[in-house]
């Protein structure tokens, strides 16, 4: 019969409809603004409309999500931080669009370089956040974050990161990977029990 | 259906035509170097005798320090097998090859192509314009002589970043520097467009024979380049008679950024997360044939679990892919963008995963030279499991009973924009365009990668070449995708997901490769040249995407221009991949 087939297309849009009530009414209040709410609206469970309402609730990122690298530093006593880069320069070498700018401190005596990098740039509108200067680095000492809310007014200076705007503490990046973490620092104790055993 | 995979003999065409060919026995090349003057000869028997009717891929490289450019041909066989390469070498400053046009006319663009960015001249070639750069751009960009603006450097690490690394922005620095490149004379205050003259110039001819009794006026329509049924960036310049098109030239590049030159800039792994950015919507794919092309030249394999993951990962793409593909379809018909919502749902779970495995929605990054970059976090196989055992199947039979009986949709596809199984081939199509057309042509079947051989899982067919056959085509082969999947999470081993050490720096010995998958769009090719040394010395993408539009013009031709958004829709175009 002809028609048939738009009413029986008709019939769908409407079942998708009538889901989302079914869906708000079965779950009440705390189908929205709740993290059980929208880790149901995120599952394959979900049925009906599953739009999450940024920016009043966020998806959760997952631990491997990626965004704008920064610093990793380890807190010394009286707050000194304690910045892991040796400026070895791994990262910027194998960043696909160059974004990373490393001046690496020179002894004022003898002028041999020492393991430490007196400036750090990331140039936050170039950098693609593919990671591989996070996956290369041999010191755990740039990682991705997860913040991605980093809109700001000005973009010639602002988006110019330097070391200090880069620093993030070791606590912040157990808190946001921590299987990476735990991983990260088994290797390290192993690695110094093995040199300890020599 | 099962379409059996035929070893096929290549017989060898040295010993058979030694006055045209030689082999090329450059050490890590293959294929056949062939005389310029005999080149016609020699395809024409490729064709005609030995049953190489697709010509895949054309391509130029610049060996600057032996003053010479090459043409590269790579043409295959439509019942499966190995591809054939050949090559004809020209010198620099007369780098003037016959067109192959008249034998395959799928290399139109291709040649346009290499005449634009190598600057190669196809003597006998139907409209040999520039395609991706503008009409009055001085130079050939892919020349190893030539430089870009803001040039720095001919190839990546660049020396000011480490261990002197004053930052500065690089417009900073050289706003507009020497390496501008002008025509000669020059004067940018007095110059003016000449706009798109010359394409015009060829659709005019059309406009004086109307041919018919009455008195009509044929007129020129420039569809885009902001159009929202163009999916992008991208135009198309029809003549009209009427409603009816009678001739359509598509025009694009408007999202060129030369992706082939800042590949030969960047080091092998650099490029990894720029052919992301291809075609943006099925990223792992992109990354799977780059990395199996430069798998080859390195001689390693991945360990079994990586080769699953890969396989989830692509079979994964083209589900996002050809939902992506039949939403928009729906839209380009006119139902807005209810079914592309309904489809997106299904694409945002499994984007999801994407995210949780690699990092990223879109722009993945995942796969690495011999293994994937990371394993799977816990809990991914389960997720994957639901979805690919109980939601997606619903959803796509969901789908299907939506849209496949409505009798607008039929009306609208059937018998529109069709082509016949002889001209895809000869259009050089691959991929759901072909296989619509009633060619079951596979290369996971036709000449298996990675561990594609060991699935149960049938090529798609439709037969009747048009917009409506191709819809179905890629239902079916999202049923078969989540068949291959189902496959793939029973089988996949524990283990290493990289061979040896992760590294930043690969070792790739001098040479030459061309890694191919079935994308969701076609055949995806990467050819890839190494001297040697930390940086490919050509690196060419063979989008499928962009050699698909040959066949444009053709399905368009004859019909109403309403049915012209439809036809563009059901190629399924992405313009990342094609402009580059």
């Amino acid at each position: 019969m002809n028609g048939f087939g738009v009413i029986r297309g008709l019939a769908v849009t409407f079942r998708h409809f009538i889901e989302t009530y079914l869906e708000d009414i079965r779950a009440g209040r705390k189908r929205y603004h709740t993290p059980e709410g929208i880790a149901q609206r995120t599952s394959s469970k979900v049925t009906g409309a599953f739009t999450i309402q940024y920016p009043e609730e966020k998806m959760p990122v997952p631990e491997e999500f990626r965004y704008i690298p920064f610093l990793v530093y380890d807190e010394g006593e009286n707050g000194a931080k304690d910045y892991r880069c040796t400026s070895c320069g791994i990262c910027a070498k194998v960043c696909p669009p160059q974004c990373i700018w490393i001046v690496r401190t020179n002894d004022p005596v003898t002028g041999k370089p020492i393991p430490a990098p007196a400036e750090f740039y990331i140039d936050v509108d170039i950098c693609m956040n593919c990671g591989l200067c996070a996956e290369y680095c041999p010191f755990d000492a740039i990682k991705m974050d997860h913040d991605y809310e980093i809109a700001s007014f000005d973009r010639f200076k602002e988006h110019i990161y330097n070391k200090e705007k880069l620093g993030k503490s070791a606590a912040y990046y157990a808190s946001i990977r921590p299987t990476n973490n735990a991983r990260e620092v088994a290797a390290r104790e192993a690695k110094a029990a093995k040199k300890a055993a020599v | 259906m099962t379409e059996q995979t035929q070893t096929t003999y290549t017989p060898d065409l040295a010993a058979r035509f030694p006055e045209w060919v030689t082999p090329d026995s450059r050490p890590g090349f293959s294929g056949y170097l062939v005389q310029r003057e005999h080149l016609l000869d020699f395809c024409k028997t490729l064709r005609d005798d030995l049953g190489y009717d697709l010509l895949s891929s054309v391509t130029g490289v610049d060996y600057l320090p032996e003053g010479k450019l090459e043409v590269v041909y790579h043409a295959l066989q439509t019942v499966g097998g190995p591809m054939l390469v050949f090559k004809v070498q020209v010198p620099r400053d007369e780098a003037v090859v016959p067109s192959v046009v008249s034998i395959w006319p799928g290399a139109e663009f291709q040649e346009r192509e290499a005449w634009d960015l190598l600057g190669i001249r196809f003597e006998g070639h139907p409209d040999l314009r520039r395609i991706l750069m503008w009409e009055g751009f001085e130079g050939h960009p892919l020349r190893k002589d030539w430089k870009e603006p803001y040039f720095e450097e001919e190839v990546k690490p660049y020396k000011s970043r480490w261990p002197d690394g004053q930052v500065e922005r690089i417009e900073d620095r050289m706003p507009l520097q020497d390496n501008v490149q002008y025509p000669a004379g020059f004067d940018p205050e007095s110059w003016t467009p000449d706009g798109d003259e010359s394409l015009y110039r060829g659709l005019r001819k059309l406009l004086e024979d109307s041919g018919s009794e009455l008195k009509t006026d044929r007129l020129i329509v420039n569809l885009g380049p902001q159009h929202p049924s163009t999916h992008g960036v991208f135009r198309m310049v029809a003549v009209l008679d009427g409603e009816t098109i009678v001739d359509l030239k598509p025009v694009m590049g408007y999202l060129h950024r030369n992706h082939e030159k800042i590949g030969e800039r960047c080091s092998w792994l650099q490029n990894m997360p720029f052919t992301d950015r291809l075609d943006y919507i099925s990223s792992m794919s992109n990354n799977f044939g780059y990395a199996l092309a430069v798998e080859k030249l390195m001689g390693i394999t991945p360990p079994e679990r990586a080769e699953y993951i890969r396989v989830i990962m692509a079979e994964l793409t083209r589900i996002i892919s050809h939902l992506i593909s039949i939403g928009f379809l729906l839209n380009d018909l006119g139902a807005f963008f209810t079914p592309v919502l309904y489809a997106f749902e299904e694409r945002e779970l499994i984007l999801d995963i994407f995210e949780a495995v690699s990092g990223s929605r879109m722009m993945c990054n995942y796969f690495r030279f011999g293994g994937v970059a990371r394993d799977f976090p816990e809990g991914t196989l389960e997720k994957l499991r639901e979805l690919i055992y109980e939601r997606l199947p619903r959803k796509i039979d969901e789908l299907d009973r939506y849209l496949t009986r409505n009798e607008i949709v039929q009306t609208r596809c059937e018998g529109v924009g069709v082509i016949t199984a002889e001209q895809a081939i000869s259009l050089s199509t691959t991929g759901p365009i072909l296989r619509a057309s009633g060619v079951p042509y596979d290369i996971r079947r036709a000449d298996p990668y990675s561990i594609y051989d060991r699935f149960e899982f049938d090529v798609a067919v439709r037969y009747h070449g048009d917009v409506y056959d191709r819809y179905l085509l890629r239902l079916d082969e999202i049923r078969q995708s989540i068949r291959i999947l189902k496959q793939a999470l029973k089988d996949i081993p524990e283990g290493p997901v990289i061979s040896g050490k992760p590294q930043w720096q690969v070792r790739v010995p001098a040479g030459e490769s061309y890694g191919r998958v079935e994308g969701p769009k076609g055949e995806l090719g990467f050819y890839v040249v190494s001297n040697g040394k930390a940086n490919p010395w050509r690196y060419h993408v063979r989008a499928p995407s962009f050699i698909n539009l040959t066949a444009l013009a053709p399905m368009a031709r004859g019909g109403k221009i309403a049915d012209v958004v439809v036809i563009l829709g059901s190629i399924d175009i992405v313009l990342g991949e094609v402009d580059r």
